[in-house]
């Protein structure tokens, strides 16, 4: 089972968190096309390896949070809250958030 | 025992870790046997010189005991009876207890005389692919084979009733995970123990110990078992190590997590009162030390799978663990000195024995010291068939290096045949994590490689590969060690271990025998799925090259075992067919769990009542006196109907409707969701959140809210007051109530981060009741204190608070059954009091609680919407809901609810129903058509949603959603329902029946 540090509470069980989805999807703008609109909506990466996600912390501080998740392997590459640069933790090779 | 036990014909007089003081008796095949405390069921049934277990999956041949351990692919019987009964259980496995019951299985009538036997004889067309080959064709056929089959095959038959026992789940958290308690595990627990690390050691057997608890090793110049229960005596000691007996490791999972089963009371007749019979545990570990020893290797050769053959590595354990002499006269055939081992302890148990080697003299001290003891030893041999039916009579050995046989087969008697063809590491768990075994020529076994291991895992002894006592032991404590230091414990001092290693020499590896000339016969590979060598052979040959591929067309490793003791051989004759390497096929994937777990123990208490938890609101107490009858609504139980006397759910359902709307009812709405919201940007937030516009409600009103999703379908609706400046309180439906909760934090924290908004979830902190019908404004102004109750006071969508009964009350004049009416919320310890309050103000008006068949009767009446409507295919327009779809702002699904599908005029919309008889059910579901006789798929113009009786209009109504349909009111239409062939002829209505002008919701006509 995936194990999450959760940057509020600290590493939880992933029982405790709602699954959210891609976590790079940006939602357009109200003078957004159609085609930006439907991409929001219904396309979806489908990555073998790092993706970058949302969670919800839903049993725990309710907070929406990001994850780097491995698809192929489930290692938690990074954690951060909304407001933290999830790309930069990736790409930090003295990341945190990956609990043993 | 009342009764004398008999005796154990094959029990060695003394030796044995077994308790001769206690006796257990039992009953196997109907027959009543003798065993001691320590025995197993296997070993308690060699003592009484049973073999014959049981009968082969496909074949039905007669198979006998063939390990000690979890590896058992023959021995598999029905344990218990009753309610208890459980199918496929391994005999070796199971500890001897008093008054044990245990039938073989898959025999018909008898064990030892089998009808089904004759597929052996009609075995040629029985090979690999054959139930592919065969009952595929015809088509037809397979219906009516599948019935013989299904009866034929299957391996046991599991109880019907209920399981009487109960399981739980644990969670635990540890430093260092040693799985295994042999030698190299003990060791690894020790040096982990001792630097004070938080361990746990689990062994799937009753005791630890390992193969120290039948090798005649020496430690320290003490017997190995005393070195071992030292160390486990100490390992007791520590506070922070926990040693789990009879639990076995069955998975590896994310996150460094190992699942084990712990069998609590499977050694009882009946678990303890209040005490489980199994335990899950899910076990977090910082590290994980792999010390799962390794499963002998059987050989493949000509009938190998008669009862008397047996691992040799099993015989040893039989005689020097359970005191048990497995036969009389021997044969070892083995390609490994390691086997040897068995040569000494047969000939001091006083069994006859020959070794057969295929091996030329090879240079090490075992054949020596075998031959010293007076045993026969025909190196450059192999066995090349058994005779004997019922159990093995008479072996033929012959000069041979496996291929090419010299000379006439030599004919030995014997009832035993020791088997050996090397060691394979037991690696599923590694492997369940991502390690891969890879192929070490020079020890002829695969070894672990852990490159891709997804776990902080360590394999050792054993397991490792590693062959050497001493060294399994160096290995543990080396890793266990390490691992304590990895977690920031200082290192244990090291450890020596003086251990009388003999040299061996390397394993032989010796994959078939082929049969001698003129000998038809099978050499089988796996014995519980009865796959031979020739079914590799065919696979490979009709192209199922790929292992994955020839595993499922022989169905090879494909048992309850998942081929513990065939997979390597499998996997070798399958190279030796395509002329490649062992590495080069590769191997199949483990997977979990390593041996069976019972589904009791995966869902542990989460049975029957305890399958889910239930919500019950604070008025519960108040309908279960009154005699509610309750329906499930997702977690939460809600009262159905009250009956009085006399009355079934309908007289109940329309006399409660009746009630309500010619005087005053009241309801139990406490399970709508509530959502407080509070910040200066709170109206911003609903306003992007609904459909329809908020920014213009007033302080002290309430409003009807559409939320959609964003590609424009309907999600939830509810009622949403402003309670002050900067204060609202949404409801959501029921059954929305946590997502809807999800949703907004969603759009609150990810979406619009710049909003100043608080969510809380207030759901359980208030009591709500409906209270409606036209004396509900009387009854109310009595009751509740501090509100002006007239129609300008309170007027219709008007929030005021209030007390009732002392309790501070909010009350919001809202409506969900169309009547004038109102909801009133207090504070949710004062529900039952408020609930009384209210009930003893109407009582002089008759006032009447009423249950969810009625709340649904009235809104249908009214031509409200539920989620019977909202079903997640409808837009705003569908629902007659248009004008609540703002086209002046920006909200969550506005921009594709402008897709142009989504505005054909065409599409299903909301209108009403009634029979045109003014009798007939309109069952709800039903297709809407134009003539139920001809009409085909492509007719369908719409469905019926909801549909109910109506005691106010004196027939059936319905909410249907039909093509164009609000312009084709006064129309009639077919409602049918094919299942039931009915349909009824229905005339259009709008949706709103009851008070179409809003004249009663809104206005001042009450009796007051
Ligand atoms: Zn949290």
């Amino acid at each position: 089972m995936i194990r999450l540090d959760c940057p509020h509470c600290g590493p939880r069980d992933q029982t405790e968190f709602n699954y959210g989805g891609d976590g790079r999807i940006e939602r357009p703008g109200d003078d957004a096309s159609l085609t930006a609109w439907n991409d929001f909506v219904y396309t979806r990466d489908n990555p073998r390896g790092p993706h970058v996600e949302l969670w919800q912390h839903t049993a725990g501080c309710r907070q929406w949070i990001k994850v780097a998740r491995d698809t192929l392997t489930h290692e938690i590459i990074a954690v951060g809250t909304m407001g933290d640069d999830i790309e930069a933790k990736i790409a930090d090779p003295d990341r945190g958030g990956v609990e043993a | 025992m009342s009764k004398p036990c008999p005796i154990n014909d094959h029990r060695l007089p003394t030796g044995g870790l077994i308790d001769r003081q206690r006796q257990k008796s039992f009953v196997f095949d109907g027959r009543r046997y003798c065993g001691y405390e320590g025995d197993t069921l296997a070993s308690a049934l060699l003592a009484n010189g049973v073999h014959l277990a049981g009968r082969s999956f496909k074949y039905h041949r007669p198979r006998g005991i063939f390990s000690d351990g979890p590896e058992e692919p023959n021995a598999l019987v029905e344990m218990r009876i009753g309610a208890r009964r459980e199918p496929n259980t391994r005999a070796t496995m199971v500890e001897l207890y008093d008054g044990l019951i245990a039938n073989s299985q898959n025999r018909f009538p008898a064990l030892s005389f089998d009808l089904q036997a004759v597929n052996q004889w009609l075995s040629p067309g029985l090979v690999a692919g054959f139930y592919y080959k065969t009952f595929m064709w015809p088509k037809k056929g397979w219906m009516f084979y599948e019935h013989i089959i299904r009866h034929a095959a299957g391996l046991g038959t599991a109880t019907l009733e209920p399981d009487p026992d109960l399981y739980e789940k644990v969670h635990a958290h540890c430093d260092v995970l040693v799985i295994g308690g042999g030698p190299a595990g003990i060791a690894a627990a020790l040096a982990a123990g001792r630097a004070g690390a938080r361990v746990m050691l689990c062994d799937e057997r009753p005791d630890l110990g390992g193969t120290l608890r039948y090798e005649e090793r020496e430690i320290d110049g003490k017997p190995a078992l005393d070195w071992a229960g030292g160390h486990l005596a100490e390992l007791a000691g520590m506070p922070d190590v926990t040693v789990l007996r009879r639990t076995t490791a069955f998975g590896t999972y994310d996150g460094n997590t190992v699942g084990l089963v712990e069998r609590v009371s499977d050694h009882l007749p009946t678990p303890a009162p209040f005490q489980v019979r199994q335990r899950m545990w899910t076990v977090r570990a910082k590290k994980i030390v792999l010390a799962t020893g390794a499963i002998e290797r059987p050989l493949v050769f000509p009938n190998n799978d008669k009862p008397g053959v047996m691992l040799a590595s099993a015989v040893r354990s039989y005689i020097r663990q359970y005191g048990v002499k497995p036969g009389e006269r021997a044969v070892l055939f083995a390609t490994n000195d390691d086997a040897y081992r068995t040569a000494l302890a047969l000939n001091e148990a006083g069994a006859g024995v020959t070794v057969v080697d295929p091996r030329g003299e090879h240079g090490t001290a075992w054949p020596e010291r075998v031959r010293d003891a007076g045993i026969e030893v025909l190196t450059g041999h192999v066995i090349t068939s058994l005779k004997g039916r019922l159990r093995v009579k008479e072996v033929l050995a012959m000069e041979s290096d496996g291929r090419g046989h010299k000379g006439s087969p030599r004919p030995i008697a014997a009832d035993l045949v020791a088997v050996s063809g090397g060691w394979a590491p037991t690696l599923h768990l590694a492997t369940h994590a991502g390690a891969k075994a890879t192929w070490d020529e020079e020890r002829g076994s695969f070894v672990p490689d852990m490159t891709k291991c997804r776990a902080d895992m360590t394999v050792v002894g054993s397991a490792n590969g590693t062959n050497t006592l001493s060294g399994a032991i160096e290995e543990g404590f080396a890793t266990g060690a390490a691992a304590a230091k990895a977690v920031g414990k200082s290192a244990p001092d090291p450890i020596s271990v003086e251990v009388d290693d003999p040299a061996e020499a390397p394993v032989r590896s010796l994959w078939k025998v082929e049969p001698a000339q003129g000998q038809p016969s099978k050499s089988f590979v796996d014995l519980q799925n009865d796959a031979t060598a020739k079914d590799i052979e065919i696979a490979n040959r009709e192209g199922y090259i790929s292992v994955e591929h020839m595993k499922r067309y022989t169905t090879l490793g494909m048992a309850t075992d998942q081929g513990k003791t065939a997979n390597v051989n499998g996997l070798a004759l399958l190279a030796e067919a395509r002329g490649q390497s062992i590495p080069d096929v590769g191997t199949t994937t483990f997977r979990p769990p390593y041996t069976p777990v019972t589904l009791g123990a995966m869902v542990g208490r989460h049975t029957a009542k305890h399958y889910k938890p239930i919500r019950r609101t604070p008025m519960h107490d108040w309908h279960t006196d009154a005699g509610a009858v309750f329906v499930e609504a997702g977690l939460w139980l809600r009262p159905q109907y009250y009956p009085r006397p006399g009355e079934d759910v309908h007289a109940a359902m329309r006399r409660e409707v009746k009630m309500t709307r010619n005087g005053v009812g009241l309801c139990d709405v406490s399970t709508l969701g509530k959502i407080d919201i509070q910040g200066p940007d709170a109206a911003e937030f609903l306003n992007r959140t609904y459909s329809n516009g908020f920014k213009t409600l007033a302080v002290g009103k309430a409003r009807y809210g559409l939320m959609l999703r964003e590609d424009g379908i309907v999600y939830d609706d509810g009622t949403t007051s402003r309670l002050g400046e900067n204060h609202y309180l949404m409801t959501t439906t029921t059954g929305h109530a946590v997502e809807v909760m999800g949703l907004l934090e969603y759009y609150a924290q990810v979406l619009w981060p710049e909003l100043d908004v608080q969510l809380t979830s207030v759901t359980d902190h208030w009591a709500a009741i409906a209270v409606a019908g036209p004396k509900s404004r009387t009854v109310l102004a009595d009751a509740i204190a501090g509100i002006d109750f007239s129609n300008q006071g309170l007027p219709f969508m008007g929030v005021a608070d209030g007390t009732l009964d002392g309790v501070p009350a909010r009350v919001f004049r809202i409506s969900f059954s169309g009547d004038l009416a109102y909801e009133i919320q207090v504070p949710a310890d004062h529900g039952h009091q408020a609930w009384k309050a209210l009930m003893a103000a109407g009582e002089a008006h008759d006032i009447c609680p009423y249950g969810m068949e009625a709340l649904n009767i009235m809104r249908i009446e009214k031509g409200f919407v539920t989620h019977a409507e909202i079903d997640g295919r409808t837009t705003p327009g569908d629902l007659g809901l248009d004008k609540m779809a703002s086209r002046k702002k920006s909200y969550i699904g506005r921009f594709l609810l402008e897709r142009e599908a989504l505005k054909d005029p065409d599409r299903p919309t909301l209108i009403g129903l009634r029979p045109v008889d003014g009798k007939a059910t309109i069952r709800a579901g039903s297709i809407l058509v134009r003539d139920p006789v001809t009409a085909g798929p492509d007719d369908m113009e719409g469905h019926v949603t909801s549909q109910c009786y109506s005691p106010t209009f004196g027939e059936p109504i319905a909410l249907a959603l039909l093509k164009n349909g609000p312009n084709r009111i006064g129309e009639t239409i077919w409602a049918t329902f094919p299942l039931y062939n009915v349909s009824v002829q229905c005339e259009i209505t709008p949706t709103v029946r009851f008070d179409p002008d809003g004249s009663k919701v809104k206005g001042e006509t009450t009796d007051a």
